[in-house]
């Protein structure tokens, strides 16, 4: 079966913005391809009469710092940025969520772009980058500009980026300063689609004294038709030491808050309720460490 | 068309070829590198991965453009000046080969890791190799082989072979000996049936229905005819013999005529010039269904509202009852202080062997090479492929030839016929051969897989331990058509006893028609339900009356003198209390003080299970089970040994050449094997049963010594000695002092006009059908396995930390392979216990992509003892009884009970779920019913 006709390979953004205004709706952005691809081959979408293959574009395949900031490529795949010691240090929960991703195989050619651009409620580098209030740099009807990565979704599978005229050129991401931390954890289970049962990412900044939480920034997910943060959790954290009993007042916050649904064959709603705690329990200690110590070695990369 | 330029294995590749091309059709299709093989086209399996830029990709979804400029590595680019690398070496060495489909994309998925990491850990290797899927090994003779390699390729030299203890080896029998094709596996060398290209060759597809029940109005294919490149379009009208076909009863139609029975049946068939005109012409055939109601399961049709799947059937949707009569259960019953009845379920299982079906027809007199209708398959059964083949074209037998080649993985799932008839059928319509390969989706929807089965089941004993009886109802969902239905549900039936000595039985089973997808063979053949059920009622009686588990097995283990429940005196060969003792042995770890069933660390809970099985060797139940095997030995001194049987992975070359060698006095390496040919090797029977080592090395073995004596005799008169003082041995015959190459006694043979080759039919001892009381079976074989599990108190996830196995073979004829059967059964017992289940809904598969249907992958892999125990039997070649089946079958029931220890929560369905598991833990619940497919 013949899943597109045309491909091409532009190495300028301008040239791939003007290939795809070309096709007028008859092409696709690819990157990886490895959600793209098998959408067209389960008929899940109609063949593309062209792909538009963004990895030799300079700007969308850059891993740069800038400042305090990471400005990763969309173009940049899952295995790059595992193996980066910068983000691993200092946005380590995009390391942890995008190691979980496929395996090697799909980590190899599978872009945090495309990721992104697939729009899942518990996509796993999503999750993170929601935790690291990352920003998108896009082409939108012909407008670049730059957009809280939130803004991107608008419900399940659809992004805000039309996929046959839009692009996604580039993220940016805070690094993690002194006193701050990230991390990430996933459940899944060993039956099915190897979707999460349930992710989440926390980002957590503590006070000058080391021991109170001053900020954070939680998404857990899915638990919402897109990505959210998980606002009553954070603000039961928000102020208080990092202890035990704001550990428990965050997953009484997240009960009370957070309403997860049964989904077909991955999970029951007491069960994900149950997993929301166990996540809280797992992620919220992890990322206060790291923000204490400055240390992170990042966990489950490859595995889960 | 555009210009592709990349390198491939060091050399520059310059090619106009269409856009559209993936990696992978690139590779195979426009440069004829067959050795990277397709399994599933998801990007999930990883048995296509190649390096681009030494970096490894699914090259199935990978595009061909997106490698432009860059370096190709695949398979075919490993050995060096015909040198075997390092990794391929080992792969043969350590028994990482068995089927050999997933072996390219394992071997340069593993390529990459040790690039990087030239001195991996396990833990670097499941990371490496997580999506990487491999159906056959169970995956510890790929770590063995990766670290093998990685050490030479340190220069530390490489590791050797892990060996496993057993009764000393002769010449050939008993050694590790690798099978003759594997060198073709490592290099991309070894031809599957999707790797064969004729000229002229069209693409087959076929269009499969719409409904899982629906009576069929009419179809119309004249649109799709009129489409250009369309070469045929054939329905039911145009089948010129039987339009049926079976394994024991015929009711399959070859193409459906008045009605659908199941999602998998086929319509219409279609040959074109390519894939996507194929596919484009079954889009055009407009097909008026009346949708009937669904026939879900077979509790429901049993009940008399149920539509019946087969009017014609005289029993209704009832495909067989099976029954199990053995003393007075009443009595038995009456007899017993604790009786324990409960209901277990197990769910549809899908054989996921990494080869989807392919199927070439050549018409007859198509060129020299091809004077007869000639099919080309991977089958477990060619001279059955023959007869239904001939029946439905209405041709003798003898005007058809299929011609095996190698299989990638059956398991049992490649008994029945899948594109064998239709590929003839279209050659024959349009004089060019026709190729028909199943993509993985269509192979999940298509053939026949594990009964699903309820299975109640009420044990009684005494006080003491003793069984007084077991009384059991099993409903098994047949599917659509009968496929081997029957005698996979008698097994079920007979072995729901377990091996133990069970005075009083009564048990009945029911295999019913129901509208999904057909049951048929798999590895285990019914027993694997029932031990399910057997076992975990064994533990609970034990639990009742106070008994240790073991205890209570070894007290009522089948022995010698023993008589099954139907009515099957014992005389020999009954390994079971030794594989029980050591197992016990090991996992009690020598400290009996201090062995605990169950246990806790922090949010960690631990278990052990055991469980015991046996399974019999060979057809049984009246059958004649007959292999025909031919011996040849040429003036060069080497020989070669003929017969159908099959080899999917399982290492019967290996087994042939061993028994052939040993009777000639012949190094193994001198002896070639041919397999499935059905106008070159004798009919070997079905590979099924695991029986091919029994009947097909006895036939071998017999063979062989035909041919040594009537060489033997030559020798005598030539050389003026005793016949009985000539010893065969290293390729040469001897007797005091003089010596003859065996080539020199061929040509001495020869000079007297006779051929030096034999013949042997071998007729394995003969059986009794089921309630006639007498031998149901000539052997069998037995096992125990213990499993440590795992159970993460927070989440409920279930892992496997441990497999202790013991199987009784009766002789290993060769024990590389036979550790090959050992691992790679457990990881299939472990995915029937914890990851698979086939799930239908209302006649309608969800299970029909591999990302869908999850098999164990490397990171599932426990560490695995094997204790091998060799109880001879007397007719078997050498002593060597079954293998195949027994390694798999109380995988299962052995986690199942080790996670009741661990948690005190007990399973009565697989696959385990957490979801449940964990909220039954929350609720202080002590059973769960249900599993992952009642989630939603």
């Amino acid at each position: 079966m013949t899943l597109w006709t045309h491909y091409h390979t532009p190495s300028s953004l301008a040239e791939a913005h003007a290939l795809l205004q070309s096709y007028a709706g008859r092409a696709r952005v690819i990157a990886g391809g490895t959600d793209l691809l098998l959408d067209i081959r389960h008929g899940h979408l109609t063949p593309p009469e062209a792909l538009i293959d963004i990895t030799k574009i300079p700007e969308m395949c850059s891993l740069i710092q800038e400042g305090d900031d990471l400005v990763i490529g969309a173009g940049v795949t899952h295995t790059r940025i595992v193996t980066d010691a910068l983000i691993a240090a200092r946005a380590t929960c995009l390391v942890e969520s995008c190691g979980v991703v496929g395996g090697p195989q799909v980590r190899n050619v599978g872009t945090l772009g495309g990721n992104v651009a697939h729009a899942l409620p518990a996509g796993d580098g999503t999750t993170s980058l929601v935790a690291l209030d990352a920003w998108a740099d896009v082409i939108v009807r012909d407008e670049r500009r730059w957009l809280p990565i939130r803004e991107l979704f608008l419900g399940p599978g659809q992004s805000l980026l039309d996929p046959t005229r839009d692009l996604l050129v580039r993220f940016r991401i805070p690094l993690a300063q002194e006193r701050e931390g990230s991390a990430f954890k996933r459940i899944m289970r060993p039956q099915g689609v190897a979707l999460p049962i349930l992710g989440c990412a926390a980002w957590v900044r503590l006070d000058s004294s080391g021991e109170r939480c001053e900020d954070i920034r939680l998404c857990i997910g899915p638990v919402d038709r897109v990505p959210v943060r998980a606002e009553q959790v954070e603000a039961a954290v928000r102020g208080q030491p990092i202890d035990p009993a704001t550990v428990d007042a965050a997953v009484a916050a997240g009960r009370t808050s957070l309403s997860p649904r049964t989904s077909k064959y991955r999970a029951t709603a007491s069960y994900r309720q149950e997993m929301i705690d166990v996540l809280l329990r797992r992620v919220l200690p992890l990322a206060a460490e790291r923000a204490r110590t400055g240390q992170a070695v990042p966990e489950g990369v490859g595995m889960e | 068309m555009s210009l592709l330029k990349v390198t491939v294995n060091g050399q520059t590749v310059e090619k106009d070829i269409p856009e559209s091309r993936t990696l992978a059709q690139f590779l195979r299709l426009d440069l004829g590198l067959t050795g990277t093989k397709i399994g599933c086209e998801e990007a999930e399996c990883g048995i296509c991965t190649v390096l681009v830029d030494g970096v490894p990709v699914d090259s199935c979804l990978y595009p061909a453009f997106k490698a432009q400029g860059a370096a190709i590595t695949t398979i075919e680019g490993l050995a060096q000046n015909g040198t075997l690398h390092p990794l391929q070496r080992a792969f043969i060495e350590h028994g990482a080969v068995q089927c050999g489909f997933c072996t390219p994309g394992v071997i340069m998925t593993a390529k990459a890791l040790l690039e990087q990491n030239p001195n991996p850990t396990d833990h670097d290797i499941k990371v490496a190799l997580k999506d990487t899927y491999c159906r056959c090994t169970g995956y510890t003779s790929i770590f063995n082989a990766i670290h093998s390699a990685a050490s030479e390729l340190r220069g530390e030299g490489p590791l050797p072979w892990k060996r496993v203890e057993t009764v000393g080896p002769l010449s050939a029998v008993g050694q590790p000996v690798a099978p003759p094709e594997s060198v073709d596996k490592v290099t991309g060398r070894a031809r599957f049936t999707d790797d064969y290209v004729f000229p002229g060759m069209l693409i087959g597809r076929t269009l499969r229905s719409a409904y899982p029940h629906a009576r069929i109005r009419r179809i119309d294919t004249a649109k799709a005819r009129a489409l250009p490149g369309v070469r045929a379009v054939l329905t039911h009208e145009d089948v010129p013999g039987d339009n049926i076909h079976g394994l024991i009863y015929d009711d399959w139609p070859v193409l459906a005529a008045d009605k659908v029975r199941y999602m998998g049946d086929a319509v219409a068939i279609v040959a074109a010039d390519d894939a996507d005109t194929a596919e484009r012409a079954l889009g055009l055939i407009e097909v008026d269904y009346e949708p009937l109601p669904v026939v879900y399961g077979p509790e429901y049709a049993n009940t008399p509202e149920a539509p019946l799947v087969h009017e014609d059937w005289p029993t209704g949707n009832l495909l067989k009852h099976i029954k199990v009569r053995h003393g007075d259960v009443e009595q038995g019953f009456a007899e017993a202080d604790v009786i324990i009845e409960r209901t277990y379920r197990t769910p549809t299982i899908e054989h996921m062997f990494m080869e989807p079906e392919c199927a070439i027809g050549v018409p007859a007199g198509y060129d020299a090479e091809h004077p007869k209708l000639t099919i080309y398959v991977g089958s477990q059964i060619p001279y059955e492929d023959r007869r239904q083949t001939a029946r439905a074209l209405g041709l003798p037998e003898d005007q058809i030839r299929v011609r095996g080649t190698l299989i990638g993985g059956g398991f049992g799932g490649k008994e029945d016929i899948a594109g064998q008839i239709h590929v003839g059928l279209l050659a024959q319509k349009t004089g060019r051969p026709v190729k028909m390969l199943y993509t993985r989706q269509e192979s999940l929807l298509f053939h026949p897989k594990r009964h699903a089965t309820v299975i109640r089941i009420k044990t009684g004993a005494r006080r003491d331990g003793t069984l007084t009886a077991v009384q059991a109802e099993l409903y098994g969902d047949g599917g659509a058509y009968a496929s081997l239905s029957d005698k996979v549900m008698t097994r079920a039936t007979t072995h729901a006893t377990g091996p133990y000595v069970v005075p009083n039985a009564k048990i009945d089973c029911y295999v019913m028609y129901t509208n999904n997808p057909p049951s048929g063979a798999f590895r285990g053949f019914g027993v694997t339900q029932s031990a399910f059920a057997v076992e975990q009622n064994m533990d609970l009686v034990a639990e009742a009356i106070g008994m240790d588990p073991v205890e209570f097995r070894r007290k009522n283990a089948q022995r010698v003198g023993a008589t099954t429940a139907t009515g099957q005196l014992l005389r020999e060969s009954v390994g079971l209390l030794e594989t029980l003792e050591r197992v016990d042995r090991d996992m009690r770890g020598g400290t009996p003080g201090s062995f605990r069933w169950g246990w806790r660390e922090g949010n960690k809970a631990y278990g052990w299970g055991i469980a015991c099985a046996y399974k019999n060797t060979g057809l049984g139940g009246g059958a004649i089970d007959r292999s025909v095997a031919e011996v040849e030995v040429f003036e060069d001194s080497s020989a070669e040994v003929r017969t159908s049987s099959a080899d999917m992975g399982q290492g019967l070359t290996a087994v042939l050449a061993q028994v052939t060698a040993e009777e000639l006095g012949l190094p193994v390496a001198r002896v070639r094997v041919l397999l499935s040919d059905t106008d070159l090797t004798p009919d070997g029977g079905p590979t099924t049963a695991s029986r091919q080592t029994y009947v097909s090395g006895n036939a071998a073995r017999h063979a062989a010594i035909t041919m040594r004596d009537a060489l033997r005799a030559v020798v005598a008169e030539r050389l003026s000695v005793a016949p009985d003082e000539l010893v065969f041995e290293n390729g040469r015959v001897r007797a005091n002092g003089t010596a003859v190459e065996l080539g020199e006694a061929v040509r001495w043979m020869r000079e007297e006009g006779r051929e030096a080759r034999a013949r042997y039919q071998y007729d394995a001892p003969a059986t009794q059908p089921l309630g006639t009381g007498g031998d149901m079976h000539f052997a069998f074989s037995y096992a125990t396995q213990a499993a440590l599990v795992e159970v993460d108190l927070e989440t409920g996830a279930v892992r496997v930390v441990k497999v202790i196995a013991s199987n009784d073979v009766g002789r290993a004829i060769n024990p590389r392979t036979l550790e090959g059967q050992v691992e790679g059964g457990i990881s299939m017992g472990l995915g029937n216990a914890l990851t698979e289940e086939y799930i239908i809904e209302n006649g309608v598969p969800w299970s029909t992509l591999f990302a869908r249907y999850k098999i164990p992958s490397i990171k599932h892999t426990p560490e695995i003892v094997s204790h091998i125990v060799e109880e001879p039997t007397a007719d078997g070649p050498f002593g060597a009884k079954g293998v195949g089946e027994i390694t798999s079958i109380n995988t299962t029931p052995a986690i199942a009970n080790a996670v009741y220890h661990a948690t005190g929560v007990r399973v009565f369905c697989n696959p385990i779920d957490q979801d449940a598991l964990l909220r039954a833990l929350k609720a202080g619940a002590a059973e769960v019913h249900t599993t992952w497919h009642d989630v939603r």
